[in-house]
């Protein structure tokens, strides 16, 4: 199972430009609103022509602007999941599920809607029509119906979007499972990082229709290759920085040394650090044990609760004064945040050399 | 007090063959028309909507000269032997060409509201043009698609300046009520004009009603298209 994807299209913000190819595990592509990620899916599916390209799947070519090859949509054998999820509003779920499947015998038809149905616990929908589903329900059908012609490969566009907070959980469950049974190449979009981690295994980050990052996600999390990949997979804290020794910056933002364990190579101009990963010690003066390597003094700006976490925005080094930017943002477990909010100011924050990040130029 | 009930059947029979026509007619342009933009297709919007800003008598001399025995469909008639102007297909073709507008403006605006995702959706799933068409377009545009079968039958029942134009005043031939009305007042027969009149309101009022029915389920299913 394999597509090969290179395609070039002008828009009217930008140019899309994208190389990638996937095979059978589940490919995330992650990027801010208008990046680019539904014209990617509705160029591979046939509904937009690239300017220049070539887009194959299973050695079978889709599109090839040089040798003016453009299959249409209807003999791609490429399912999409619409962000809304298309489904026909005056067909009944299993007649939406065997839309697809007209060419087959009467009975074969029938088997293989039935097979949706059950795959997809669809059992005593058969006859609802889509606005009588929930919004779980009409997603479910929508991948029956995609899934019923058994396509090559599978797109599914911002799958969770349309569902309520409370019930994406349970329903991103049944997603991974679907695609963990699908035998083909799945390529999901998403502006959702966890959703991006959770259900891709490789990931490939969009910005402004140019491929940022590509590969392994948990790599592409670890390792970010830019400050654009950093901040666009969640890291929030950035500063100015250069080299002093093979293992030292100075990190000019946040007016102070810091220690790295990768032996810098390169020139570097930018630091970071993810807000979950700014770590909350007592003061190396207090106990022994603690960490001493890139301790700083801090100071809290101000604070924003979500019902499990806290984030914090912290001034480094010296008490904030009136309107002071912050220089951090940490997030902690409230837990964590009880043990320490009510104890003397300053607060010491541990930048660990091993959840630093360094971006040459 | 019996009168020859012929314009009453000529009518129905013009309409009805019209209508169809321009059902079939208006719908292919619509859909064909929706699936492309450019400036350049407006010039086909222009002349599609002609016979619906030009008098019907302009429409009516403008078909003479085109189906008259020099016209260029009249030569191509005559050479299988059949002369269109003051004949019964005449009313059909003044009819059909006035309603036409109607139905493609209809039409247009029916196909229009139905969701592109769907029939993008229906492509991927391997559907040919004609099956998205047919399985989606139309059954989506249907209440639209009533609406406007319906008006043109209206406005090919009313038609006048047209039919006279071009079929002439012909009982029994040509004579449709309209024209029976026309021509019972200028005889000055006022009593056969007043028969001929109620026979009009009540066949347009029981349209009107059609209508009306027709166009309510369409406004319940843009409610269910628009919560779902």
């Amino acid at each position: 199972m394999a597509l090969e994807v290179q395609i070039e299209k002008r828009l009217a913000a930008y140019n899309l430009s994208l190389a990638f190819a996937t095979g059978a595990k589940p490919l995330a592509v992650l990027g801010p609103s208008g990046a680019g990620k539904t014209m990617t899916l509705r160029c591979i599916a046939g509904l937009e022509r690239p300017d220049t390209g070539r887009i194959v799947l299973n050695n079978r070519v889709l599109f090839d602007s040089a040798k003016n090859i453009n299959v249409p949509s209807r003999d791609r054998r490429v399912g999409l999941l619409f962000q809304n999820y298309a489904l026909f509003p005056h067909l009944t779920v299993a007649e939406n599920i065997a839309f697809g499947l007209d060419r087959l015998a009467p009975y074969e038809r029938l088997t293989r809607t039935r097979d949706q149905i059950t795959t997809l616990h669809l059992d005593g929908l058969e006859n609802r029509h889509p606005r009588e589903l929930s919004g779980g329900e009409q997603q479910r059908a929508a991948l029956a119906r995609a899934l019923a012609t058994n396509p090559e490969a599978l797109l599914l566009d911002e799958p969770l979007s349309a569902l309520d907070t409370h019930l994406r959980s349970q329903i991103e469950h049944q997603l991974l499972e679907t695609l963990g049974q699908y035998r083909g190449a799945a390529l999901l979009v998403t502006h959702n990082i966890e959703e991006a981690y959770r259900l891709g295994s490789d990931l490939l980050v969009l910005s402004q229709g140019q491929a940022a990052a590509f590969g392994p996600k948990e790599e592409i999390f670890r390792h970010p290759p830019t400050v654009e990949v950093a901040r666009l997979t969640g890291c929030k804290n950035f500063t100015a920085a250069r080299a002093i020794s093979p293992n030292e910056i100075e990190a000019t933002d946040w007016r102070c040394r810091l220690r790295v364990t990768q032996t810098i190579a390169k020139p570097i101009t930018q630091a970071g650090i993810r807000a979950h990963q700014i770590d909350f010690v007592e003061s190396h003066t207090a106990t022994q044990t603690a960490p001493t390597e890139n301790v700083f003094p801090c100071w809290p700006v101000s604070t924003s609760e979500t019902p499990f976490r806290i984030t914090l925005y912290l001034k480094l080094h010296k008490a904030p004064t009136t309107n002071d930017a912050p220089d951090l943002q940490a997030e902690v477990f409230k837990e964590k945040w009880q043990q320490f909010k009510d104890g003397p100011l300053p607060w010491h924050v541990c930048l660990s050399p091993q959840s630093l990040m360094i971006f040459p130029e | 007090m019996i009168y020859d009930l012929s314009p009453v059947w000529i009518s129905l029979a013009t309409s009805i063959v019209a209508t169809a026509i321009t059902m079939v007619a208006g719908v292919a342009a619509a859909s064909w028309r929706e699936r492309r933009s450019g400036s350049a297709y407006a010039i086909f919007d222009g002349v599609a909507l002609l016979p619906l800003v030009l008098p019907p008598t302009v429409v009516g001399f403008l078909l003479l000269l085109l189906f008259g025995r020099h016209g260029p469909l009249g030569k191509l008639f005559l050479r299988v032997g059949m002369t269109v102007v003051f004949s019964w297909p005449a009313t059909v073709i003044a009819a059909a060409v006035v309603s036409f507008p109607l139905m493609y403006l209809t039409a247009r605006a029916a196909i229009a509201q139905v969701d592109a995702p769907l029939l993008q959706a229906a492509r991927t799933l391997g559907a040919s043009e004609w099956r998205v068409f047919r399985r989606i377009v139309v059954p989506l545009a249907a209440p639209g698609l009533l609406a406007g079968t319906i008006l043109s039958f209206a406005r090919a029942l009313g038609e006048f300046g047209a039919t006279l134009m071009l079929a002439g005043d012909i009982p029994g031939r040509t004579e449709t009520i309209p024209l029976a009305i026309y021509f019972a007042v200028e005889a000055g027969d006022m009593r056969r004009a007043i028969i001929w009149s109620v026979i009009d309101v009540a066949i347009s009022l029981s349209l009107l009603f059609a209508l009306y029915y027709w166009a309510r389920p369409q406004s319940t299913t843009r409610a269910q298209l628009g919560r779902s």
